[in-house]
């Protein structure tokens, strides 16, 4: 039968409280309830999470990796942003 | 000393119960209908495997003569093992296997709930981390019954059958007899009456859910709690105790 | 925006890789790296979820409950790692169970180790130590691949894997100071273990169709001969301190060079078990066939519901 594949879904996982949840990899499932559970069950055997999220794959939209230089090189010549382009004198501390 | 011999009883019965159908469970490792499921099983497996390690860990030490829980779970006859004639049915298709967790699963929980207020300290620990898993278990055989039952005219049909052949061992899940009586009295375990109510309520609110009906007929299979099984414990067991038995008294 | 030459884009891939940094999977990439990587991540998935069989074999006559619970854990495992390594071949376009199929038609191949029947507890040991230890030589270079999932993938992979080993390695050195009988049967099983685990690494380098290609793109960081050499190195004298005999007559330690040379290897019998010739080939496959037919039914219904339900909610 056509078309019974489960969708994929990408899977988060926040390691412990205080933490970013961080993308670890995909998986299939029939709904949103069975991504979780089965992300639990693939994805958390050790330990390794206390928070899921789930998105169907199809939902990311992502950036173009040819237009990688003019999303991201303009920034780098915008050194200002950074504190290390600031000269402060010796002898000056908490700052 | 009769405490001890009723509790050892009690606590053996539930260990056999998890050791029984953590075996079956474990027979899908490998053969699930998608991976991931395929690894949900084996997780269900380990926690059944889990709990029995520590309850006949613990029947050994309120029997006191030395069995370790490997002596007890791999050395007795078939007529010594206690557990539920539900578990030890065969695997059959995903949703036999599921039905069989299900109710299980949903009896189980509810004693466990209650054993958390054992005046036997060790059971009530016992309880507290086994309803952990017991609860994600119920979860999980729970969304399965309403997909199977609410998903295909393939699927429905499939589960109904499932319902229809275990529903005549359910009843045994709330046995009782003296081991059971006694303890009640001191208050280790408690009593079936308000589980069997409440599992009842739990079981046909899913199962409606799930379109399914349950089978009118009430005819009732019981015998495991004392050691009368059906031909499958057998074959269980010779694959259970084969190195056991083949190479006796060896560590491994 | 100007047209760049496929040339160009070659050559900037190139350098990509020469210079260390990962592909992902968006990226430009050559399609002959793509088709490589697709074959090569989607054999190794495979070989994990095969791999499952051999020691699921065993989980329910495991000699004791701790036992037990450990070869259960280790053999979700590899479902696991399976399913890691078929999400990153997910990211390149290709189609787990399209992947998969290929399997079950025999046309995507697995590791032929798997097609060797275990037919002793202590094989449960001679896979950990032996077959997972080779494994883990070929899996650690492969976590500084140049595609950014497989490494990824390959890293949980190499992480999970550490008990794997470590868990043969206690059944089999348990056995080897055992009773006779024990003894007995961790050298019988050694003795049928110890050339398919050394046939693991694939052909000698002059015969590696693929090696070249491979090396240069950075999906593969040594060649056979290397990872199967060191594996030899560490795995000889470990198998001596448990007081196991090497089941090769001409194995001999090589002074001048610090490495074991070994007596010939029967390729014969390594190409005849990759062609599907093995003890255990039909069985391997066909298991992995049925459980995904009988498993259909239960597909179709979860994703039957998961559309009524979504019909009903949008109502």
């Amino acid at each position: 039968m056509a078309n019974q594949e489960w969708p994929l879904w990408e899977v988060f996982i926040r390691s412990k409280q205080g933490l970013n949840h961080k993308h670890v990899g995909s998986l299939r499932a029939s709904d949103e309830q069975m991504a979780v559970d089965n992300a639990r069950d693939v994805y958390t055997r050790r330990s390794e999470g206390v928070s899921i999220w789930v998105v169907e794959s199809n939902n990311v939209f992502a950036s173009e990796p040819a237009q990688a230089d003019s999303l991201f090189e303009p920034a780098d010549s915008k050194a200002y942003r950074h504190p290390m382009f600031y000269d402060v004198p010796d002898g000056i501390s908490h700052m | 000393m009769e405490k001890n011999t009723n509790l050892f009883e009690y606590v053996l019965r539930m260990g056999d119960d998890s050791l029984i159908l953590g075996h079956r469970v474990s027979e899908w490792c490998g053969h699930g209908p998608i991976l991931e499921e395929d690894i949900a099983l084996t997780n269900i497996s380990l926690d059944l495997i889990g709990q029995a390690t520590n309850l006949l860990e613990y029947a050994g030490e309120i029997e006191g003569k030395g069995r370790d829980g490997d002596a007890i779970a791999f050395l007795r006859c078939d007529r010594e093992y206690k557990n539920l004639l539900l578990v030890e049915q065969t695997n059959g298709d995903f949703g036999k296997t599921m039905m069989r967790q299900f109710f299980f699963d949903a009896f189980r929980r509810l004693l466990f709930e209650r054993l958390l207020k054992s005046s036997d300290i060790q059971l009530a620990a016992i309880a507290d981390k086994s309803l952990k898993e017991t609860k994600y278990h119920l979860k999980h055989s729970s969304e399965w019954m309403i997909r199977l039952g609410d998903g295909t005219d393939e699927s429905h049909s499939r589960i109904q059958d499932s319902l229809d052949s275990l529903w005549k061992y359910t009843n045994e899940l709330f046995f009782m007899d003296e081991v059971d009586f006694s303890l009640i009295k001191e208050g280790i375990i408690p009593s079936m009456d308000g589980i069997q109510e409440e599992w009842l309520v739990y079981v046909t609110s899913i199962l409606e859910e799930a379109t399914l009906s349950i089978p009118t007929n009430n005819w009732k299979q019981e015998g495991g709690r004392i050691g009368k099984h059906t031909e499958h414990l057998g074959f269980i067991l010779a694959e259970l105790q084969y190195m056991q038995r083949a190479y006796p008294n060896m560590k491994w | 925006m100007k047209e760049v030459n496929i040339t160009e884009l070659e050559r900037r891939f190139q350098e990509k890789i020469d210079n260390d940094i990962k592909i992902e999977p968006r990226d430009w990439m050559p399609e002959e790296y793509r088709q490589t990587l697709i074959r090569q991540i989607s054999q190794h998935a495979h070989s994990e979820i095969v791999g499952m069989l051999p020691e699921g074999n065993w989980i329910t006559r495991a000699p004791n409950l701790r036992r037990k619970a450990v070869l259960l854990a280790k053999v979700q495992d590899e479902a696991g790692h399976g399913l890691y390594l078929y999400s990153a071949v997910e990211t390149l376009g290709a189609d787990r169970e399209a992947t998969i199929d290929d399997l079950h038609t025999g046309k995507a191949k697995y590791s032929s180790i798997f097609n060797y029947p275990t037919t002793s507890w202590a094989d449960m040991g001679s896979i950990g130590w032996l077959v997972d230890g080779a494994a883990i030589m070929n899996q650690v270079p492969i976590c500084r691949c140049s595609y950014g999932p497989y490494a990824r993938a390959m890293v949980r992979v190499c992480k999970e894997e550490s008990f794997h080993q470590r868990q043969g390695f206690e059944i089999i050195s348990l056995l080897a100071q055992g009773t006779p009988e024990q003894k007995a049967m961790a050298q019988e099983s050694f003795n049928r273990f110890w050339w398919p685990a050394i046939m693991m690494f694939g052909p000698n380098d002059a015969d590696s169709k693929h090696t070249a290609q491979s090396m240069k793109w950075k999906i593969k960081r040594n060649t056979n001969d290397e990872l199967r050499q060191m594996f030899i190195d560490v795995t000889v004298p470990q198998a001596e301190m448990i007081g196991l005999t090497i089941p090769d007559k001409d194995l001999k330690f090589n002074k001048e060079t610090g490495h074991y040379e070994t007596g010939p290897i029967d390729w014969d019998e390594f190409w005849e078990v990759v062609k599907g010739n093995g003890p255990c080939n039909k069985e391997r496959v066909d298991a992995r066939r049925k459980a995904k037919e009988d498993g259909l039914w239960v597909r179709e219904a979860a994703m039957a519901y998961a559309e009524k339900r979504k019909v009903k909610n949008a109502s």
